[in-house]
């Protein structure tokens, strides 16, 4: 396994080895199917939306919908209008959606196809019908990561179609950031049982986990609707959750309508859901109900039950930089220790962030934005360490050096709870200690010595 | 299936429309220029033993939901990824790198002590903005060192992807100036993603470039009496590793099977075989016949998918050696095998038997899978082929009369000449004198000859049809992707993945025949579909398992 990684570690400059990000158009298709009879549009080479449709169903096993123009050599040297337009003719045709979310990828940004003047000449065409809407984001591939595809998916809903009636509602926005169907299900239950009206976009619960009736339905009854889109502009606050994910979007809102934005981790741990809870308790002036209380409580309950095992457990972690955040802040809480830290998505901001995170319990912490899972294997060779967390990719690593190993962040392609469960919320905080113990305990009940195998843990 | 052996059912399955009136519902809907593309692509097999033309191999139209890929994909992710001594760098930005990361199934075991797998790594350059605008031919190079000194690997090959064509990086020159550097084989593939139409096109680069860079390499003589290559042969859930085991009981030597499972140095050194015997037609035909002209090999189609396929093929390759020692032990060993085979497909086939299927996938396998589920008793309703030519659908007997569009063309042809020292007569002699006792080479007929009459035959078949198909005749499952899988199955029909088997199989041979029919009954008996529906949905005060409406499968 991974017989080549040895423990020396050598500078690489050009190499990327074992990557932790994918590129930007997946992170926009991914958000752009949480909108409501919306179709993601991918203008470039077929290849791209087959690999991004690919990657997301191996994921969320569930159907995948997204068009492409599929560029040729001709459209690659005389640009892409033909065929995009082509593309929307048949699309509005033969799929019927309300929207088009067109997205680039790095070879349509490289030839320098104007998206908003295709658009416009579409309409004036009748390409697009009447009442219907196609939208676009740039998402180079050379830029960014998937995660800033996705930031920039959710912006372009906001610069396309968030209205201002100058009529300011009673209602709430949620950016959720990047998570799965199961957490937003789960930000919206909490926001529910806080008491506060609130919009959410984009929202790929029962769409991306939809239910198994005998009946196919290519837009499930779920995601955002363009309405609630146009809304948005209407609202009081927005909550954006997630920086990296979500900042764009609600900065943007508050330019274009004037609605204020707060930006908040991703609800992962107790004090980033206590964090989102807070503050939904304080923008809609309501309180916080018992039954969230006693949630809370027993995550309390439960990290203190298991605190023996996971006290100064180090911790690889490699994922999102959103995610990581919000973990490494959890797994400070529940008093284990990060070791290394990596992520794929550029920003040196986010490291030096980490590291006043972790100061706390380990002023030695490595942390790398713009690495790989390669360099984090071989430090991790020379640095022992506890536990293994990360997507699916790590599990080489953890077999490799015979590591626990807990699948977290995006993708996981061999496993099957994180479409069903939250990792968000105080109860998402519980199936995390669930996890990290099962891996802990698991790999003690097959290791150990018959004398040393307790009953009781 | 040939039309002679028609069975009292009609060709669409028991239920269902004409397949005439399938194909003008599939079109209805379409505008028209789209209408005008398709219509050439959706034929009715009205006359399997002279196939109709279909429009194969031509560009998908924008907008429609399409399975095809990429060249990149065809050429990485398929001919050359699953070599695992090779280190594979792609050059672009980062998707195309990750999203070819282990994603195909092609199987490796490193063969041993102290060498490396490199399929389980990514590699990458990382493309950023500036590489865009200043060019990336440093960065490559310094990667490709990089590379060098951190594996030391044997060889090193390097994938262009879109950005990489456009901004006019020459990644051969680069390749050419690390290979004289570091002392090893460093070689590269212009197969930017919007070459072609599909992968096909990727298949065709990758052909070239293995022809050109490794073979013919190592001319060391392998002692073997009967050695072969298998070409178009890619390991997907442990294939090869089948033939592999059914081949070495009968004596046979696999010297490079390309490309699965197989190393660098294989490859180098399959121009020492006797023979070439091609699984799939479509992705590596344009290397069978560089390797006959330049050194004599002939070649000619087999298929080890499915019970008669695989026996046909085995006598076949006995026959082309024709020693009769040979010929014997391939028979004992058919024997021995069946002998296993028989009492699971005499039990499977007592429930899959007048079930319907249909394929829809790759460039081969959804003709090869066609056997398979003929040895079960199942009609194969409707099939179709992702990114094949006409010939795989029509037979080779067309390709003189293929006319070769602006896409193809963009794909380089090598100019191949017989080697003067190193081309062996002898083979070309054999192969003469089998021609004139009745023997084919250089054979395929094609799918549409084995569908049965009246069958649906659909090139590159977009969502919207596929949905059409299912609503109109509800097969019992269809074999596809991983794009449609969730579709299908979301209709209430079971979906086998044909490219990377579920995370099961091997599928290939006779134990993999055992394993697919043991599947497809799984497939076919599952009780989930009947799980759909909630008793308070059903009528009465019956218990839901007795009224349960059982959508399909069953």
């Amino acid at each position: 396994m991974l017989e080549g990684t040895t423990a020396e570690i050598r500078e690489r400059k050009a190499l990327r080895v074992n990557p932790a990000k994918t590129c930007q158009p997946i992170g926009a298709m991914y958000a752009a199917l949480g909108i409501n009879k919306c179709m993601p549009h991918s203008h470039g080479s077929q290849g791209c939306c087959a690999y991004h449709r690919s990657h997301l169903t191996r994921h969320y096993k569930e159907p995948i919908v997204a068009t492409t123009s599929s560029f040729t050599e001709g459209a690659s040297v005389f640009g892409g209008l033909a065929n995009l337009k082509t593309a929307l003719s048949n699309i509005f045709t033969i799929y019927q959606p309300d929207i088009v979310a067109v997205h680039t990828t790095c070879l349509s940004e490289v030839i320098g196809d104007d998206i908003p003047t295709i658009i416009k000449k579409s309409k004036v065409e009748g390409i697009i019908p009447e009442g219907k809407i196609v939208i676009h984001a740039n998402t180079p591939s050379f830029v960014g990561s998937h995660v800033t595809g996705f930031a920039n998916q959710c912006e372009a809903f906001v610069k396309y179609l968030a209205e201002s009636s100058e009529e300011t509602k009673n209602v709430m926005n949620l950016f959720p950031g990047w998570v799965e169907p199961a957490d937003m299900r789960e930000l919206k239950r909490l926001a529910s049982l806080v008491g506060v009206e609130f919009i959410m976009a984009p929202d790929t619960s029962d769409v991306l986990d939809s239910a198994m009736d005998g009946k196919y339905e290519m837009y499930p009854d779920g995601g955002t609707t363009v309405a609630d889109l146009k809304a948005m502009g209407d609202s009081f606050l927005t909550l954006a959750l997630g920086p990296l994910a979500s900042t764009p979007a609600a900065t943007t809102l508050e330019k274009k309508c004037n609605v204020p934005h707060k930006v908040l981790e991703l609800p992962i741990g107790v004090s980033a859901t206590d964090a989102y809870i807070d503050a939904l308790r304080l923008a809609g002036d309501t309180s916080v109900p018992k039954e969230l209380e006693r949630e809370r409580g027993r995550l309390i309950d439960m990290i203190s039950d298991m605190s023996q095992y996971l006290h100064k457990k180090k911790v690889a972690i490699f994922g999102d930089p959103d995610h990581i955040t919000s973990m490494v802040s959890f797994l400070v809480e529940i008093g284990m220790e990060p070791a290394i830290i990596v992520t794929g998505t550029p920003g040196k901001k986010w490291e030096a962030k980490i590291k006043e995170i972790c100061k706390p319990v380990n002023e030695d912490v490595v942390v790398h934005a713009f690495s790989d899972i390669h360099y984090l294997h071989q430090w991790v060779k020379a640095n022992p360490v506890d536990l293994l967390m990360g997507n699916t990719y790590g599990k080489f690593v953890a077999k490799s050096e015979n590591l626990p190993f807990v699948r977290f962040g995006f993708p996981i392609l061999d496993r099957v709870g994180h479409r069903a469960f939250p990792t968000l919320g105080y109860t998402g905080a519980m199936r995390l200690i669930e996890k990290i113990t099962d891996a802990f305990f698991d790999k003690r009940d097959r290791e150990d010595a018959d004398q040393d195998i307790e009953l009781v843990l | 299936m040939s039309e002679e052996s028609n069975s009292s059912t009609p060709p669409m399955g028991p239920t269902g429309p004409s397949a005439a009136e399938a194909r003008e519902q599939m079109l209805d809907i379409y505008p028209k220029k789209t209408l005008r593309k398709r219509s050439k692509q959706i034929l009715v097999n009205e006359t399997p033993s002279t196939p109709a033309e279909i429009g194969a191999n031509s560009r998908t139209v924008p907008g429609i939901i399409t399975q095809r890929g990429c060249s990149y994909a065809g050429c990485k992710g398929v001919v050359i990824g699953p070599i695992y001594d090779v280190l594979h760098i792609t050059h672009g930005p980062i998707g195309c790198g990750w999203y070819s990361w282990l994603s195909r199934r092609n199987m490796n075991k490193i063969r041993k002590e102290g060498e490396t797998n490199y399929l389980q790594y990514s590699m990458s350059t990382d493309m950023q903005e500036d590489h865009i605008v200043f060019g990336g031919e440093k960065q490559l190079e310094q990667a490709i060192q990089e590379a060098y000194d951190e594996f030391k690997p044997k060889a090193i090959s390097v994938y262009a992807t879109c950005p990489v064509g456009l901004i006019g990086d020459d990644i051969h020159s680069v390749c050419r100036k690390m290979k004289e550097k570091l002392g090893i084989n460093v070689f590269g593939f212009s197969c930017e993603g919007y070459k072609g139409v599909s992968q096909s096109a990727g298949h065709h680069i990758a052909n070239n470039g293995v022809f050109k860079h490794m073979i013919g390499l190592d001319d060391t003589p392998v002692d073997f009496k009967y050695k072969i290559n298998i070409l178009g042969e890619y390991n997907i859930g442990g294939d090869a590793w089948e033939i592999d085991r059914i081949f070495a009981l009968c004596g046979i030597k696999i010297i490079g099977t390309l490309s699965g499972g197989v190393s660098y140095d294989d490859i180098t050194n399959c121009h020492m075989a006797d023979l070439n015997v091609v699984m799939c037609h479509r992705s590596i035909n344009y290397m069978a016949e560089m390797m006959e002209t330049k050194f004599g090999i002939p070649w000619f189609k087999v298929n080890f998918i499915g019970i008669e396929g695989t026996k046909k093929s085995l006598r076949k390759i006995a026959q082309y050696f024709g020693d009769k020692a040979l010929i014997d032990k391939v028979e004992e060993v058919i024997a021995k095998e069946m002998s296993e085979v028989r009492p699971v497909l005499e039990d499977v086939t007592t429930r899959t038997q007048g079930k319907t299927a249909a394929l829809f996938v790759g460039g081969s396998r959804a003709h090869h899978y066609q056997d398979l589920f003929n040895d079960m008793g199942m009609q194969v309703i409707a099939a179709g082929y992702e990114f094949a030519h006409r010939d795989d659908y029509e037979g080779r007997d067309v390709l003189p009369s293929i006319k070769v569009d602006a896409d193809s063309r963009n794909i380089e042809e090598l100019k191949i000449e017989a080697d003067p020292e190193r081309y062996n007569a002898s083979h070309a002699e054999r192969k003469k004198s089998l021609e004139e006792a009745g023997f084919t080479f250089e054979d395929y007929e094609g799918m549409m000859r084995q569908m049965a009459k009246d069958t649906l035959v659909i090139d590159d078949i977009s969502h919207h049809e596929l949905e059409k198909l299912i609503e109109l005749y509800k097969p019992n499952v269809i074999g596809s992707g991983v794009k449609d899988k969730y579709v299908i199955e979301k209709m209430g029909v079971p979906c086998k993945q044909l490219h990377s088997y579920d995370y099961g199989g091997p599928y290939a041979g006779f134990k993999g025949a055992i394993n697919f029919y043991k599947e497809i009954d799984r497939m076919t008996s599952s009780k989930v579909w009947q799980l759909t529906r909630a008793p308070w949905h059903e009528a009465g005060d019956a218990p839901a398992t007795e009224t349960a409406e059982v959508p399909v499968g069953a």
